[in-house]
């Protein structure tokens, strides 16, 4: 073998052709009748998964491929495969290929699990003898030793890709592409998998993954690359690149936070106006009650009312920056500044939040009257500040209420669920609420060094 | 596209446990199996000779025994009409394994034309009961001939194969139009009427039976195995036998030509 990349793509694009019934018929003429497949196409016509890509994986290296979906992470993983040929631009893989793109894919369902592992296995390019002296190996690894010889079709989900897995990775591959496939069988299987990628690492072959697991690309690969929209955004160092499409990825969803906030407000602005309406009854007095009741799930739908008395004029989540923004860290100080406008003196008035998870559970509910805060003029234009210091909330989608309404509940101006945040978080900790705290221990209990990740997390 | 038709021996492994698979699998869950491949042969040489012995007997002039020569010429086209109809929708019904893991997409057909040519192979012994018990004028070098009829058909099925396999993967129509074409292909073959009982008012239309290639295998089979007398078709045989080689590099150019759009399009 040569002592070049294990995998070289340079300046490849895809183009997917996309057309209308009646096209394809000068398509199949001119595929058969001139070279120009793609040329006479209008553009239009045509989707441009990868752009001018270029890459090398040295042999011996992990590269991971993160990002979006439809960002053609698959489509370079398949054209590394050989399995589409690249619009243009070259593609050269040196050694032989083992691609678990999609694991099990030639099973025949009506014959058994044994025969389905040779052919299987011929198919990825052993041959016949090679499968059989691996075919013990493949069973074991699987997990499958009863089962080998019923039809595949009796197999559950699980079994089937475990199976396919196993013969995939049995190939001894000098290249092996991973699309994605470690969500197979339970946890035990899945460190099995990992496992056996750390052997092939350290004998040296080449791996080319593809996955949203970023934790994964940060603790398994030598380096990252991250695609978007068919182009390369940045590759080099896995922690580096993870951090920098977190980053983007937040920013997006902030953007679209923005979008929907607007959106549910001018729905809202556009809602008739009814005072009449008991709404007053969700927040301070007893918010959990209305939140969780299941008659009151139908209420929990976001809106807006009140007499307008006072009108809550705008609502703004900042960081601690002072920024507006939607996404916030879990721990981060957070301010929800609530401007109010009274055109005609008040004094009877109460300002109050309350926030809602995803599932429509009520995490905390308050306002001034709870807290002791006896009203006595508001007139004209007016700012409300929430200040929380820490936002102990475990990672997830949350909903703002926000009001403003008398101290017998009639409301002034009541926004229902009509402002969104999200809250990021690295601890995958579950429940409503992160209390903070620590662990203490006493006696003998030891724990291993964290792995390098999480210390630099603390750090 | 040479050096593509080059590597195909090394996948025989594969093709041979393909075929091997789709015969295994294909009487999976019927009680009586692999006796179909017996027992449908059978079937449809009962009902065509009912139809022409007692129904319409002046049509087959000249056939006698009719279930003998009827079954030198379906066995045949059983295999020939079955590979056509299962190869073009092999590709669209195998694109799992053509999108997703590397693989000669060619093999498909292959197998399928195979596999059929094993059912054939497996309904030989009803017809060689049937050739001793009418006392079938059989010559040894006529029976030579035989496996070069075999030959010859196999490379003109395959040809076909590859042909429709790849351009059903673009127009799904052809699997409805083959369907008709198939039928009256089969009708306009001499398979259940000998060549030589057509009557006169159809003779303007024999004219084009010599273009029909299946009709000079069909002719040939009943040559060998039904016939008295010398396998006098030979040179249609051979003729068709070299038209079927070009046809087949045809046919292999053409799917090569489309091989890289069946990831994209299946």
């Amino acid at each position: 073998m040569t002592d070049g990349p294990a995998i070289e793509v340079s300046r490849v694009s895809k183009i997917y052709r996309r057309y209308s019934h009646r096209k394809q018929f000068a398509t199949l003429k001119s595929a058969l009748l001139s070279r120009s497949l793609i040329s006479n196409l209008r553009p239009d016509e045509t989707f441009t998964a990868l752009n001018d890509v270029s890459l090398t994986v040295p042999r011996g290296r992990t590269l991971g491929v993160i990002g979006r979906n439809g960002s053609g992470k698959s489509t370079l993983l398949k054209l590394v495969a050989g399995i589409t040929k690249p619009s243009t631009g070259t593609v050269k893989v040196a050694g032989r290929i083992s691609a678990l793109i999609e694991l099990g894919a030639g099973f025949h369902p009506e014959i058994s699990g044994r025969e389905n592992v040779f052919i299987n296995g011929i198919m990825l390019g052993l041959t016949k003898r090679e499968v059989a002296r691996r075919f013990d190996e493949i069973v074991e690894f699987a997990e499958m030793k009863e089962f080998i010889d019923a039809p595949v079709k009796t197999y559950s989900s699980g079994m089937y890709m475990r199976l396919g897995f196993a013969v995939a990775i049995h190939v001894d591959p000098d290249v092996l592409l991973v699309d994605e496939v470690l969500a197979v069988g339970d946890e035990g299987f899945t460190h099995k998998c990992l496992d056996k990628f750390a052997e092939f690492k350290r004998r040296g072959k080449t791996i080319l993954l593809v996955t949203h697991a970023l934790g994964l690309v940060e603790r398994f690969c030598d380096e990252a690359l991250w695609l978007d929209a068919g182009r390369i955004k940045g590759s080099g160092d896995p922690k580096r690149i993870v951090g920098a499409y977190i980053t983007d990825v937040e920013h997006r969803e902030e953007q679209e936070l923005a979008a929907g906030d607007a959106k549910a407000r001018e729905t809202a602005a556009r809602a008739v106006v009814s005072p009449d309406e008991p709404a007053a009854a969700v927040l301070p007095d007893n918010p959990i009650e209305t939140a969780t009741g299941p008659g009151d799930m139908f209420r929990a739908a976001e809106g807006r009312w009140g007499s307008r008395e006072v009108e809550i004029t705008d609502v703004t989540l900042a960081a601690a920056t002072g920024e507006p923004a939607h996404v916030f860290h879990a721990g981060e100080p957070v301010e929800v500044r609530i401007r109010l406008r009274a055109p005609l003196a008040v004094d009877d008035f109460v300002v109050g939040i309350g926030i809602f998870n995803a599932e429509g559970v009520c995490c905390y509910g308050t306002n001034t009257s709870i807290e002791q805060l006896a009203p006595e003029r508001l007139i004209g234009d007016a700012e409300a500040t929430f200040a929380i210091e820490s936002l102990d909330l475990v990672e997830g989608t949350y909903k703002l209420d926000v009001a403003v309404h008398k101290v017998d509940g009639y409301p002034y101006d009541y926004h229902r669920l009509l402002h969104t945040f999200r809250v990021k978080s690295r601890e995958k900790d579950v429940g409503i609420y992160r209390p903070r705290h620590t662990w203490r221990f006493a006696g003998d209990v030891r724990f291993k060094q964290p792995p390098a990740e999480s210390r630099d997390r603390q750090a | 596209m040479f050096g593509n038709l080059a590597q195909l021996p090394r996948y025989r492994g594969l093709i041979q446990s393909l075929v091997a698979r789709e015969l295994k699998a294909r009487y999976r869950g019927s009680i009586l199996g692999f006796f179909w491949s017996f027992i449908n042969p059978l079937m449809l040489l009962l009902i065509y000779t009912f139809v022409f012995k007692y129904v319409m007997p002046a049509a087959v002039k000249g056939a006698d025994p009719y279930p003998l020569f009827m079954f030198c010429g379906l066995l045949p086209w059983t295999w020939f009409a079955s590979s056509l109809m299962e190869s073009s929708g092999v590709l669209i019904s195998g694109g799992n394994l053509i999108k997703k893991v590397l693989f000669p997409a060619e093999i498909l057909p292959i197998v399928t034309v195979t596999a059929n040519m094993i059912h054939f192979f497996l309904a030989l012994p009803i017809l060689v009961v049937f050739l001793i018990w009418y006392r079938a004028p059989l010559t040894v070098p006529e029976l030579l001939c035989f496996p070069l009829v075999v030959a010859v058909q196999f490379v003109f099925t395959l040809a076909c194969a590859l042909i429709l396999s790849a351009l059903t993967v673009h127009f799904r129509d052809i699997r409805d139009i083959l369907a008709n074409v198939l039928t009256l292909w089969f009708f306009a073959t001499p398979i259940i009427y000998p060549y030589l009982s057509i009557p006169e008012t159809a003779k303007p239309f024999m004219r084009f039976m010599n273009l029909n290639p299946f009709a000079h295998i069909a002719i040939s089979y009943q040559e060998i195995l039904f016939f008295p007398g010398p396998f006098g078709h030979w040179k249609w045989l051979a003729a068709l036998g070299v038209a079927s080689v070009l046809f087949f590099l045809f046919a292999y150019w053409v799917f090569d030509r489309l091989r890289d759009s069946f990831a994209e399009e299946v």
